[in-house]
């Protein structure tokens, strides 16, 4: 990141029309997440990070200001929230489980959008500068989401537990132990259904809550549902890998460590931390979270939820009426930003700026700071609990001696995390154990996340961030393990090579 | 089987193709992607004539790695986990040396298509058809060659032959020369990415 530091944002700020500012965002539809806690979507919030609580740069001229309002208002920022209550429900097996995780998705739809609008600028450095962004962003986005599928797969391929078939979730109540191809296809249909209903009604009543300004609750359903993940999940997941490994821990250790993990990771969550301890902790939730679907499941729901998750995520992101626009709307409406929780991001820097100015001028990203979402949700914007000095003032504006804040990151929903995981997780458990399979799915996701922010950089609107990734994981995933896989196989038995 | 011939064998196949990777892209990824993207997407509007073939042969070099590691990673990684797990190597009569053959196997299949790659791009771009051809034959050669598999001895030392020749030749074809050879082996090549790497 330090490579824009003197380069193309200086010479598109020098621009007096320059609201963008150079910084490239990519606007995201987040994908809706569903039941899991931590849906987030993928929000490629290319970094602009709301502004220190303080202060505000006075860099922009009143015309830029306009601009940035206006140019957001065509952008279809959109948050996406989902979010659903999670209630301990008895399994057969006895042991309490959560259908899903109570945590609240809300998924903050982190409007990236490239930053080419500035008028006056050649088209050609322009496109480039918006491929340049958009190849930053693909590469900030790649390492966090290979780490999760990593973790996913290291522990679908040693720890058993997560393979074993141990109950349903309540919200896919149709078994597939059917006799017949038909029943089972059947049933899987309907549990998607199911799956799905629950998902958008979460995401209405999400938009219900926050329309009528139902923070306090909304934020109260966060902090349970990132207590949960943080604590019982860890739990249930460290037993488990100590069996399988074998290692004796006793009760006093264990204690201390979940404690530890998870106290530190609520604090770094939901209020002030290094950015790369959230980050981590960000991502193994949502490691554990896919676990947990991978876990409860059934094989066949697993693909069809999948593939239906994508649909609805597409069609809620474009359509005029979709409950994710609609929360885009009022959050642009109300000027604020929306809960920032559960995001993943990447973002870097803040500068201190030197005036205030209105909040309102720094564009969409930019919110002012509001005192009743002040504990919650800046945090998630992964501030760095420091600010710092990240680039030199901008010679187009006299006055402004001190940096602006400049997120060079981006943000990604953590529901897009999950799915993503889901995805390759389930093709590593699935099936005979094999590794073209899972790489050949691995490589489609990112493929599929290289594709949407591309688009997203060529169409400089909110696009839904599932839909290209899962569908070429699903036709990756459905081909190499019905046709590559036994080719595969035969000619390494054999070692013949091709 | 053992976990040395596990993480041997895994580096005998993966290790230089990762070393190139890290090198000569990882340092450079937005280069790489945004010469993707550029040739993709013909953003790169600005870029004369002559700068098209020196980043033509990075795109080669970086197209013959990638369809390199994968036919290696998608032929060999499946063995790889097996030899992870219980059991014992030629059993049946079959050689014992399995696993180490494979392992070379992969290293010059993952080499090869990064030479192939190279000289088939600068083939493409210069028009000889008698370079696609080559490279083609070869291809089907190497494969011809795995199949008198039990015979690894034939089979190795032909196939890196083969990958040494098409070496020299991609080597040719890529700018170099024998004045250039010599500068960099005595390190006193400017452009040397290792050079360039000491004197930052």
């Amino acid at each position: 990141m330090e490579n824009l530091r003197g380069s193309p944002p200086e010479q598109l700020q020098s621009h007096p029309n320059g609201a963008s500012r150079g910084r490239a965002m990519l606007t995201f539809m987040a994908s809706d997440s569903e039941e899991e806690v931590c849906d987030e979507r993928t929000s490629l919030m290319s970094a602009e990070s709301p502004p220190p609580r303080c202060c505000e740069e006075a860099r922009q001229g009143l015309e830029d200001r306009e601009s940035a309002a206006q140019w957001f208002q065509n952008t279809c920022a959109r948050h996406r929230r989902a979010h659903h209550g999670g209630v301990p429900w008895p399994s057969p097996s006895g042991f309490p489980q959560r259908s899903q995780d109570s945590e609240e998705d809300l998924d903050e739809d982190a409007d990236r959008y490239m930053c080419s609008g500035v008028p006056g600028q050649p088209s050609g450095l322009e496109e480039e500068l918006t491929l340049k962004y958009g190849a930053k962003h693909v590469i900030m986005l790649f390492v966090p989401v290979t780490l999760c599928m990593v973790v996913v797969v290291a522990t679908i391929k040693s720890v058993r537990f997560y393979t074993e078939k141990n109950g349903q979730l309540i919200y896919t109540p149709f078994t597939e132990d059917t006799p017949s191809v038909g029943q089972r296809l059947l049933n899987s249909v309907l549990n998607t259904l199911i799956m799905i209903s629950v998902i958008v009604a979460m995401t209405i009543f999400l938009v219900v809550l926050y329309k009528y300004r139902c923070y306090k609750f909304i934020h109260g359903w966060l902090i349970m549902s990132s207590l949960m993940l943080l604590f019982l999940f860890t739990y249930i997941y460290l037993g488990e890998v100590l069996k399988t490994y074998n290692v004796a821990m006793d009760y006093p250790t264990l204690f201390l460590t979940v404690w530890n993990f998870g106290a530190v990771g609520m604090v770094c969550i939901h209020w002030k931390g290094p950015l790369v301890l959230q980050q981590a902790y960000l991502i193994m939730i949502s490691a554990l979270m896919a676990l947990v679907f991978i876990k409860y499941l059934p094989e066949w729901s697993a693909w069809v939820i999948l593939g239906a998750i994508s649909v609805y995520d597409l069609v809620a992101v474009l359509c005029p009426k979709g409950p994710l626009r609609m929360l885009v709307e009022t959050a642009q409406e109300r000027n604020e930003p929306i809960f920032p929780a559960l995001i993943y991001s990447s973002a870097m820097v803040w500068t201190v700026g030197m005036a205030k100015l209105d909040p309102s001028s720094q564009g969409a990203l930019q919110l002012p700071y509001d005192p009743e979402m002040e504990e919650d949700s800046y945090d998630s914007f992964g501030e760095p609990s420091y600010p710092e000095v990240f680039e030199p003032p901008l010679p187009g504006y006299p006055g402004d001696e001190l940096e602006e804040e400049e997120e060079r990151g981006v943000k990604l929903g953590l529901g897009d995390f999950i799915f993503y995981s889901v995805l390759v997780g389930k093709a590593a458990a699935t099936g005979s154990g094999d590794w073209n399979t899972t790489l050949a799915c691995f490589v489609a996701i990112l493929i599929g996340l290289c594709l949407t922010l591309l688009l997203l950089a060529v169409f400089k609107k909110a696009l839904p961030a599932l839909p290209i990734s899962i569908t070429f994981g699903l036709i990756f995933y459905f081909s190499t393990d019905n046709l590559v896989r036994p080719f595969m196989d035969t000619l390494a038995s054999h070692q013949l090579y091709i | 089987m053992t976990a040395a011939v596990f993480f041997g064998c895994a580096f005998i196949a993966f290790g230089p193709a990762l070393a190139l990777y890290i090198f000569t892209i990882a340092t450079e990824p937005l280069r790489v992607i945004f010469l993707i993207i550029g040739k993709a997407s013909e953003g790169l509007k600005t870029i004369n004539p002559d700068e098209t073939a020196p980043s033509m042969r990075l795109l080669a070099y970086v197209s013959g790695l990638g369809f390199g590691i994968m036919s290696g990673v998608f032929a060999f990684v499946n063995t790889l986990s097996d030899s992870l797990g219980p059991g014992t190597v030629g059993i049946h009569g079959d050689s014992p040396q399995f696993f180490l053959n494979s392992a070379f196997m992969t290293l010059v299949i993952i080499l090869l298509h990064v030479f192939w790659g190279i000289i088939f791009f600068d083939g493409c771009e210069k028009k000889k058809w008698s370079a696609l051809l080559v490279v083609l034959l070869t291809h089907l050669l190497v494969s011809a060659l795995t199949f008198i598999s039990p015979h690894y001895g034939i089979n190795l030392v032909s196939t890196y032959l083969i990958m040494v020749l098409m070496g020299i030749w991609a080597f040719f074809v890529a700018g170099g020369s024998c004045r250039s050879l010599k500068l960099c082996l005595l390190c006193q090549d400017k452009d040397f990415l290792l050079f360039n790497q000491r004197s930052r």
